[in-house]
């Protein structure tokens, strides 16, 4: 086919994604290199593209420390109790420092941010949410990054990054094709941002047939960031940390505004509070120091997000489902009645068009809540994502090599999902971690790291053959049929998801098996996935939406094996409520009290494990009375 | 909650092919208007709905959960900097309209172009500050915060 090649040249900073993360990095590179070459590789278009796309009503990430609400070490404390343990608190703390000039930024472009009428502060939700009307969140953010960015490359499906020959283990830029005229695009630069998204519909979906679209996380949210990098052999970490969000059946509507704004709470079918009984046992599964009701109730501390999944799971299983969500009380104030609808207009529609469909008023009706089907990803309550370094004032060694962001690959770096061990970060600390990436990124080119780059014809044209590969299989393979979608000699990228959905909900903990797998399952399952690697190599498009639908297929697995990986090493049950390790059922600090981080060797595809140190932020006042 | 498209308000203009980021609104090449190629991968994120400027695009529930006949529809000004809805149940027993502000300025006039700022200075780059911090952080005379500043220290073990 005759597509063309197209050559981006001299690009010192690529940004590969542009949701939240990827708009601040390129807004701010262009503060540290005013002269140097910014570019933006997005798959969609930037003005809605990534979780952000269709907007927000809140922004899930605010100190307020200039109006002495909290600073950075509260948050990072929160994080770590509601991730029982396991965060790295180096790049929270810096973070949390940063992220309320990202905020206060936005109020100035247009974002309209609520203010309380008599504090004068911005409304808050809950102790670290504050409430916006956020519809075109997105659009502002890309507008910032358009002013920033010497080009911007819409519709361009980055499928690869390209490495270094002169130098082992540095990043090169990105190849991949553009999915409206097909061309070939190559992306020569000095340093990548990684700003791409996590990954939604690994797991089998709750929903089936048309309704299949239907997921928490974005469906365009492919696993492109872990795909990108476990590719090109950057380290990953707390994979195995997958999410399940409790949230309103069917349409995934959020929660937050309900159980902090609006005070709703749940119920079990017969009316009663029920997740209180369910804290005793799992006390002995984690352990006091993860849950004490008696003293988490005193101290007001919230009750880690998968704890509360794993009474709502179990209150389902005893028999007494649905759980409901109290909406009658509330919504008899039309003011919060009214709150209640925009909250899902400003962000999940799709909630509103469901109880318009079938007439669920939560005025005079209390709407069913469910436990979802799980995501990976690294900007909510969970971590996955890349190992970066940290910042030099804050790191200790082991997590500290040169420049706050980047991976373990020299050059590239990562911001939002991309980057692991950060939970919480949401939309404005995902923001917070582009411009982080960017500034450093820019002093690794100053400082002369990226000198030298070699990129062969070879490794282009390689990666051009394996990029149209697809089109090449259905071209010589679907003439062998009469006609439909079977085919002895390929699968659909739709066929090849639906397979992997279902190896992932059956072996790896899905809605399917209530969350539960252990090492003999998750063997099985790594055995069939190494047999469905062999047959992505046959996967067919039979045009470009299709061939892009292909490497959106392959990221995600990618991102699934990682998991697979990651959740066979832990062996422990770390979050019940997100997965269960059905043969080790307990918390284990003795052996797992670390970051599991794993390494794919690009060549081999070979996994390495290994346990990480993790460090704890302490309150130096205490430490001393301790000793 | 799939989009579909109305044929005799399609000019075939290709907003929405533009906008969709999932790349699922293409032009009919038969009628050379716009239709959902994948409803099975739709957010029902509304980006096409809004750009329309037809009209045309409108949503039907997921047929596999929600029943036929309620309505959803939405304008979107950035003119004016508003979003309004108007939502109608099946039953036809409510019937909503719900507006919002969508921007507080004009559109994009108020971020600056930081290739013609002032530059970091040399401090600031060995620093830890990002662009208009420490300022936009806090009010007061204070500097970005640390470790130290804040009488913490990172230890490795378990213990809370």
């Amino acid at each position: 086919m005759a597509y063309k090649t197209i050559i981006e040249d001299d690009i010192d900073v690529l940004v590969a994604g542009a949701g939240l993360g990827g708009t601040g990095a390129a807004w701010e590179a262009r503060y540290w290199g005013q002269n140097k070459k910014i570019v933006i590789a997005e798959k969609a278009n930037i003005d809605r593209s990534g979780a952000v796309a269709q907007g927000l009503y809140a922004i899930n990430c605010y100190m307020g420390t200039r109006f002495g609400e909290n600073n950075p070490e509260d948050h990072v404390r929160y994080a770590r109790m509601d991730l029982m343990g396991m965060v790295r608190e180096d790049l929270l703390f810096d973070m949390a420092r940063h992220v309320d000039s990202a905020v206060h930024q936005f109020e100035e472009w247009g974002l309209p941010i609520m203010r309380n009428k008599e504090t004068g502060a911005y409304l808050r939700e809950g102790r670290w949410q504050i409430m916006i009307h956020g519809e075109s969140y997105k659009p502002i953010v890309a507008e910032a990054a358009k002013k920033s960015a010497d080009k911007v490359f819409n519709r361009i499906c980055v499928t690869h990054l390209l490495m270094d020959e002169s130098k082992e283990n540095r990043v090169a830029g990105a190849v991949g094709f553009n999915v409206r005229t097909g061309n070939y695009h190559v992306f020569k630069s000095k340093t990548v941002i990684v700003g791409a998204g996590g990954a939604s519909n690994i797991f089998k979906p709750r929903s089936v047939g048309e309704g299949a679209g239907r997921v928490w996380y974005a469906p365009w949210s492919s696993g492109s960031a872990y795909g990108l990098m476990i590719g090109a052999g950057a380290k990953m970490t707390q994979m195995e940390n997958r999410i399940v969000l409790a949230r309103f059946k069917d349409g995934y509507g959020p929660v937050g505004a309900y159980f902090l704004h609006l005070k709703t709470y749940t119920q079990n079918c017969l009316g009663e509070e029920y997740e209180s009984k369910w804290f005793p046992a799992l006390t002995e599964m984690v352990g006091k120091e993860y849950l004490d009701t008696e003293n988490q109730h005193l101290s007001h501390k919230p009750i880690p997000t998968c704890l509360r999944n794993h009474a709502f799971i179990n209150e389902v299983l005893a028999g007494r489902g649905p759980i409901h969500m109290v909406t009658m009380e509330a919504f008899q104030d039309p003011h919060l009645e009214e709150i209640g609808w925009h909250n899902f207009l400003g962000m999940t529609v799709g909630q509103a068009v469901l109880w318009a469909a079938t007439d669920v008023n939560p005025k005079y009706e209390n709407p069913e809540l469910t436990t979802s089907e799980p995501y990976v990803m690294g900007s909510h309550a969970t971590g996955c994502g890349a190992w970066c370094s940290g910042p030099e004032d804050v790191s200790p060694d082991e997590y500290f090599w040169g420049y706050n962001r980047m991976t373990t690959v020299a050059g590239l770096f990562g911001a939002g999902d991309a980057v692991g061990g950060t939970p919480h970060a949401f939309s404005s600390g995902s923001f917070t971690e582009g411009r982080l990436a960017a500034k450093a990124a820019c002093q690794y080119i100053d400082d002369g790291k990226a000198d030298g780059i070699v990129v062969s014809a070879k490794q282009l044209e390689e990666r051009k053959e394996e990029i149209y590969k697809p089109l090449e299989t259905y071209t010589v393979g679907r003439n062998e049929v009469v006609a439909g979608t079977v085919n002895p000699n390929y699968i659909t990228p739709r066929q090849g998801l639906d397979r992997l959905q279902k190896m992932m909900d059956e072996y790896c903990a899905g809605f399917g098996v209530n969350y539960m797998t252990n090492e003999k399952l998750l063997l099985i399952g790594l055995k069939k996935m190494k047999v469905f690697e062999e047959d992505l190599e046959k996967v067919a498009a039979e045009n470009i939406h299709e061939l892009l639908r292909a490497w959106e297929l392959k990221h995600r697995f990618l991102t699934s094996e990682a998991v697979f990986q990651h959740t066979l090493f832990r062996k422990e049950t770390r979050w019940p409520g997100y997965y269960y390790r059905g043969d080790v059922m307990k918390l284990d600090d003795e052996n797992w009290h670390v970051l599991t981080v794993s390494h794919r060797d690009p060549k081999t595809g070979e996994y390495t494990m290994a346990k990480a140190p993790l460090y704890h932020l302490v309150d130096e006042a205490d430490d001393k009375k301790s000793k | 909650m799939p989009t579909f498209v109305y044929m005799t308000r399609c000019d075939g203009c290709g907003h929405c092919v533009d906008i969709c980021p999932s790349d699922i609104m293409h032009i009919d090449p038969v009628n050379r208007r716009a239709y959902n190629i994948e409803p099975n991968m739709c957010w029902e994120c509304y980006s096409c709905v809004k750009a329309c400027p037809h009209h045309a695009i409108d949503v039907r529930g997921y047929a596999d959960f929600a029943p036929l006949g309620s309505s959803v529809r939405v304008v979107r000004d950035e003119e004016k900097g508003t979003i309004a809805w108007r939502i109608k149940f099946r039953n036809g027993e409510k019937d909503m309209e719900l507006l919002a502000p969508i921007t507080t300025k004009p559109w994009g006039k108020f971020i600056p172009d930081l290739a013609e700022v002032d530059g970091p200075t040399d401090e600031m780059r060995s620093s830890h500050l990002l662009f208009n911090e420490p300022e936009y952080i806090r009010k007061d005379e204070g500097d970005l915060h640390t470790l130290e500043s804040n009488g913490q220290k990172l230890k490795e073990g378990v213990y809370y």
